[in-house]
């Protein structure tokens, strides 16, 4: 990251009618970084990067891309280049015309559009298709078109509207890897909304969590994973148990008996909530644990590389556990058997 | 039997329901433009019907077959050494051209400003542009008489404003029909137009503004290339009828203002040399068919994309 952030935004609300896309988000991102905001449909993602764009304007607050205040520029004005998620390419003109749309519009020569041209379809690897119509190409090549399209006059920042969206799973992954060498390789900042917390974890250096028009938490994936601000964040990204308890005299306590908790500023009474991720629990069969809650196996489902329980407590709740393929014993539905785990694998959150 | 590809055999109800429209098309207009082909190869005579030969079987096959021999292309020999035909088509191609270009010029703007429209005005403000339409177009045609003649409106108003000392000469000139052309046709424009421009996907205009396109630049390099099926078939619409109007040019035009329409009414009823205007309806049909069959050929062309 350079001194000053490539795109700030401060404050940012925005209202349609009665409904609040976004409500005071603040978020900075720097200089051949690669940022994604992530969240369920609906949470505002998509309205923040049309405002970074230009086709939104805001109620209140400031848009700065490079230190320059972008409120009153049009789209194009601004150097961000977006990628959208039907891809909006050009159905009366060529994939070379297509990408060389943006340089013509910068009054680049010919000898340097052709060149250009060749080399995004070299980047995107998808060269030989250049006369061809948006309609004469597949899904995948399409994607690779959008991309190099909106690459060509060099953004300082490309926005990209859930851009594995519309491929099917094979693809997606292969293209994820794809797309972050690519920005590794331009280090232009690149800024992917998306609602797939994979894609987001795996491409990203951080990531926003967004729910309802604001910002839940902003972190590197690791971070946001595990160590999640919100409960939201928690549920959302990744697997995630729930145990329902209150606060006494710094433990946890809950129908399951007591836990010791780790300093969360939750106060003695308090309505609170665990969440603990399903691989930090370690299973042991009862007759050889003398810690941990205790409950009985109810489901087992292999998965070749992590093989999954649910266990069901004497209080009634239900937890996750998942174990890698190397090791300890095997258990069949029906068996007793404890989880522990270290506290600071868990979280705690005053209940909502 | 295997199945080549799609094809497969229709069933009788489908079949049915194939043959209906195409009955309808041989007997209201094949028939009756099979008669014309008959008449234009007939010679004009001092009869009822004023033509000969007139086929009947009152002297037997064998007179038919006699009659058969008097059919002759004599009025189409007449039609290409006759100027006033050649003139009036030439005349009613520049009318009918001019009119469709300026159609084209008045509508666009609409058509846009319509489909820029919050969605639900949309079919209110299309109601508003064909709502004139409504009233009988020999009416309105007329009115603009009261519009464009000496002491008509438009010359009344300019005067009184003191822009013009005499009278401007509008009405009964080629210009006045040209008026009359494009204000009773821009509703076929305006239609294909707006259906062109309103189906476009915005994001595509937003892709346009993102790399770097002025609004005018947007216009220019995608909604105008996108609306391209619209134009086509708006001009077509406007151009083939204004080729062959009839009643605009009787109105409005002068004595001077050469049109098909009027030519062939004017051997019908006036000449009663009914042979050379039928002939003149076969080749006005002829010229027509070109321009139908290069739009026709470029929608399958299109569709197959």
């Amino acid at each position: 990251m350079t001194d000053a952030p490539l795109l700030s935004i401060k404050g940012a609300s925005k209202r349609f009618g009665a409904v609040t896309a976004l409500e005071d988000v603040s978020l900075e991102v720097g200089g051949g970084e690669f940022f994604a905001l992530l969240g369920p449909s609906g949470c505002g993602k998509t309205t923040l990067m049309r405002l970074v764009a230009g086709f939104e304007t805001l109620d209140s607050g400031r848009v700065e891309i490079a230190g320059a205040d972008m409120s009153g520029a049009p789209p194009h004005r601004r150097p961000v280049n977006l990628m959208f998620q039907s891809y909006a390419l050009f159905p009366h003109l060529s994939v070379f015309e297509n990408i060389a749309f943006g340089l013509r519009r910068q009054g680049a020569g010919k000898t340097e559009i052709a060149a250009r041209v060749a080399e995004l379809l070299q980047i995107v690897r998808l060269e030989g298709v250049e006369t061809r119509r948006p309609d004469q190409l597949s899904g995948g090549q399409r994607q690779r078109v959008a991309l190099a399209r909106a690459l060509a006059p060099r953004p300082r920042l490309l926005l990209l509207d859930e851009p594995l969206g519309a491929l099917d799973r094979q693809l997606r992954e292969e293209t994820q890897f794809q797309i972050k060498e690519i920005q590794r390789r331009l280090k232009t900042s690149f800024v992917v909304v998306t609602h797939d917390q994979d894609e987001a974890l795996v491409m990203a250096d951080r990531i926003a969590v967004m729910r309802a028009g604001r910002i839940e938490q902003i972190g590197a994936p690791a971070e946001v994973y595990e160590r999640p601000a919100t409960r939201f964040v928690a549920s959302f990204i990744g697997q995630m148990n729930f145990l329902e308890g209150h606060m006494e005299s710094g433990a946890f306590v809950g129908p399951f008996g007591r836990l010791p908790a780790g300093d969360d500023g939750l106060e003695d009474g308090a309505k609170a909530v665990l969440a603990i991720r399903p691989e930090r629990l370690a299973i042991a069969p009862a007759s050889e644990a003398a810690e941990g809650l205790r409950g009985v196996i109810e489901d087992v489902a292999f998965r070749g590389e992590t093989t999954h329980f649910r266990l069901r407590l004497s209080g009634g709740e239900t937890l996750r556990v998942s174990r890698g393929a190397d090791g300890g014993r095997s258990f069949s539905i029906g068996d007793a058997a404890r989880v522990s785990f270290p506290p600071s694998a868990a979280r705690l959150f005053a209940s909502e | 039997m295997p199945e080549s590809g799609k094809r497969r055999k229709l069933t009788r109800g489908e079949m049915l329901v194939i043959a209906a429209p195409y009955a309808w098309i041989a007997l209201f207009f094949l028939a009756p433009f099979a008669l014309i082909v008959k008449i234009s190869l007939s010679q004009p005579a001092q009869t009822r019907p004023p033509y000969e030969p007139v086929l009947d079987l009152a002297n037997g096959v064998a007179g038919l077959f006699e009659k058969l021999s008097q059919f002759g292309l004599g009025a189409y020999r007449g039609l290409a050494e006759d100027n006033l035909y050649l003139d009036s088509y030439l005349s009613s191609l520049t009318i009918a051209g001019v009119a469709t270009l300026i159609c084209l010029i008045v509508a666009y703007p609409f058509a846009l400003a319509i489909a820029r429209a919050p969605r639900r005005l949309r079919p209110i403000l299309i109601g508003f542009a064909v709502a004139p339409f409504w009233t009988s177009f020999l009416i309105r045609v007329y009115a603009w008489i009261a519009l464009l003649k000496d002491e008509g409106l438009i010359n009344h108003a300019l005067m009184a404003l003191g822009l013009i000392d005499a009278p401007l000469p509008m009405f009964a000139t080629s210009g006045a029909v040209v008026v009359g052309i494009v204000y009773s046709y821009l509703p076929f424009m305006l239609l294909p137009l707006y259906a062109a421009i309103e189906g476009q996907d915005a994001s595509l205009r937003e892709a346009a503004a993102d790399l770097g396109a002025t609004p005018l630049q947007v216009f220019l390099h995608v909604t105008l290339p996108l609306s391209r099926r619209g134009i086509v078939a708006g001009a077509l619409l406007v151009f083939i009828p204004a080729v062959g109007e009839f009643v605009i040019p009787d109105l409005l035009g002068g004595s001077d203002t050469l049109m098909i329409g009027r030519t062939l009414w004017n051997d019908f009823f006036a000449n009663r040399d009914w042979p050379a205007a039928s002939a003149a309806a076969v080749a006005l049909l002829a010229l027509l068919l070109f321009p139908i069959l290069l739009y026709e050929r470029a929608q399958l062309r299109e569709d197959a994309r």
